[in-house]
């Protein structure tokens, strides 16, 4: 398709503009930089309650979550995966089909760690993405750009004994979407973790650096601190590339949530 | 002691749908027990609106108690690439399904049982969405608990009606209902109860 899609009559103007919404991170932003000022402790997530991102108005809870201490509470398990749930392809979503997917190929890498720095061994990670073009791979992704043959956008593998998760990929695209106009999602890899506690679970993006979306992304945003918007950015690592083949992008995680020490003895 | 900030949330967006379900995700149940359950329900937000794109996932203990749990919920074919389903005799204590067009959600399984000594039994719920961009803990009890989730030294001390939202009701035998509502709002229906793990 060689022309923009002409939006549906009456579709258009109940969406807000790109300066609304910026104006609306703006205030959401200093109103969190006068709480820490006031001795606030830091919002290491982001609120659920998120007026930016559209979607999230009737989707958060209104009551305070009900905090649980026992510390011999189930989730402190969960679930375990091994070789049988992946197989030996899966971290490579490159060679998933007959020919080369389209794109500039990526190596990513990182260790997944708890929040006292002990590697998440033996776990599943999940990633899911856009292809170079900014579309994905699903019936409802309607964004007019091509889908590739060579290019589903899925991934698996399970973290090695430092924690470490490797994925070959293709960079994926930036894409528009329907929050406000002229919305654009900057470039995002789609993570899915396990810990060694249910509670550990996280589903999260990692951005590419120096995206110049980042400003206007109401999701990337509603991470209000920033330096735990800057822990979503890769790290270009130059080391990483591999001649005449990969670029290297390197990113940490790190799993919030209380974990079963007393478990992990009996299973070490 | 915690050191290492952690990596933050980010919503599971729209498009998970050929990533992260798997063919018998919900059948967590070994094919054919006669000890199976069935429990249903829909996914609402604030309007009282069915959520087509939210994921659920379970934990829980066996029957037993055992939380050990297993590989192979999501068994694959090394040959194709494919999914080989579970293996049909193991249960790995873990469940994902994601709602469909009209919100609803199905998974069938084992009663779990007390997790240690004494323990009332639930199945742990983890909820993510599009629109939701830190996923949601709840627990789902089953109507015999009813009096030891009410005596629960923490969720016991909620309000009934709020109490009321961990319990899954039965429809019939050995088949249940637990809808969960993502916020509360003028409709019957009470905002479930959701939980941190501090």
């Amino acid at each position: 398709m060689s022309t923009p899609p002409t939006p549906p009559p009456g579709a258009a103007p109940s969406l807000a503009s790109q300066r609304e919404i910026d104006r609306e991170i703006a205030a959401l932003r200093q109103s969190y930089v006068d709480l820490r000022a006031g001795g606030a402790p830091e919002r290491l997530h982001p609120d659920r309650d998120y007026l930016p991102y559209r979607s999230s108005a009737l989707r958060h809870p209104k009551q305070p979550l009900v905090a649980i201490e026992d510390p011999e509470v189930m989730e402190l398990t969960g679930p375990v995966f091994g070789v049988t749930d992946v197989t030996a392809l899966d971290n490579d979503l490159t060679r998933q089909h007959a020919g080369e997917p389209l794109g500039e190929r990526l190596t990513v890498t990182g260790r997944v760690l708890d929040r006292d720095g002990r590697p998440v061994r033996g776990q599943l990670v999940e990633i899911w993405q856009a292809n170079a073009a900014g579309r994905y791979a699903h019936q409802r992704d309607d964004h007019p750009a091509p889908l590739d043959p060579n290019f589903t956008g899925v991934g698996r593998c399970l973290t090695d004994d430092e924690g470490r998760y490797q994925f070959t990929t293709i960079k994926p695209g930036p894409y528009p979407w329907r929050n406000h106009r002229n919305a654009w999602r900057p470039a995002h890899i789609h993570f899915s973790l396990f810990g060694t506690a249910f509670t550990q679970r996280l589903v999260t993006q990692m951005y590419f650096p120096g995206d110049p979306l980042f400003p206007y992304d109401p999701i990337l945003q509603s991470v209000t601190d920033d330096a735990a918007r800057q822990r979503l950015v890769a790290t270009y690592d130059h080391d990483l590339s591999v001649p005449e083949w990969s670029l290297g992008y390197r990113w940490d995680i790190v799993l919030d949530g209380p974990a079963a020490t007393w478990m992990e003895e009996g299973r070490l | 002691m915690s050191t290492l900030p952690p990596t933050p949330s980010q919503t599971v967006g729209p498009f998970y749908g050929y990533a992260l379900p798997f063919p018998g995700g919900g059948d967590i149940a070994p094919a054919g027990h006669p000890d199976t359950i069935t429990i249903r329900g829909v996914v609402l937000d604030g309007a009282g609106q069915p959520i087509p794109d939210a994921l659920l996932e379970i934990w829980q203990a066996g029957p037993d108690g055992d939380l050990t749990g297993r590989p192979g919920s999501m068994r694959r074919d090394p040959v194709t690439g494919g999914h080989l389903g579970r293996n049909g005799v193991d249960f790995t204590g873990f469940g994902r399904v994601p709602t469909d067009a009209d919100g609803g959600w199905v998974v069938r399984t084992l009663p779990p049982g007390p997790h240690r000594p004494g323990a009332t039994p639930y199945l742990s719920v983890c909820v993510f969405a599009r629109g939701l961009l830190h996923h949601l803990f709840t627990r789902i009890y089953l109507p015999e608990h009813a009096d030891a989730l009410a005596a629960d030294p923490v969720l016991g001390a909620l309000p009934p009606e709020r109490r009321a939202t961990l319990l899954a009701t039965r429809e019939h035998d050995r088949t249940y209902r637990f809808d969960i509502r993502l916020q509360g709002g003028d409709g019957p229906h009470e905002e479930t109860v959701f939980l941190a793990f501090p």
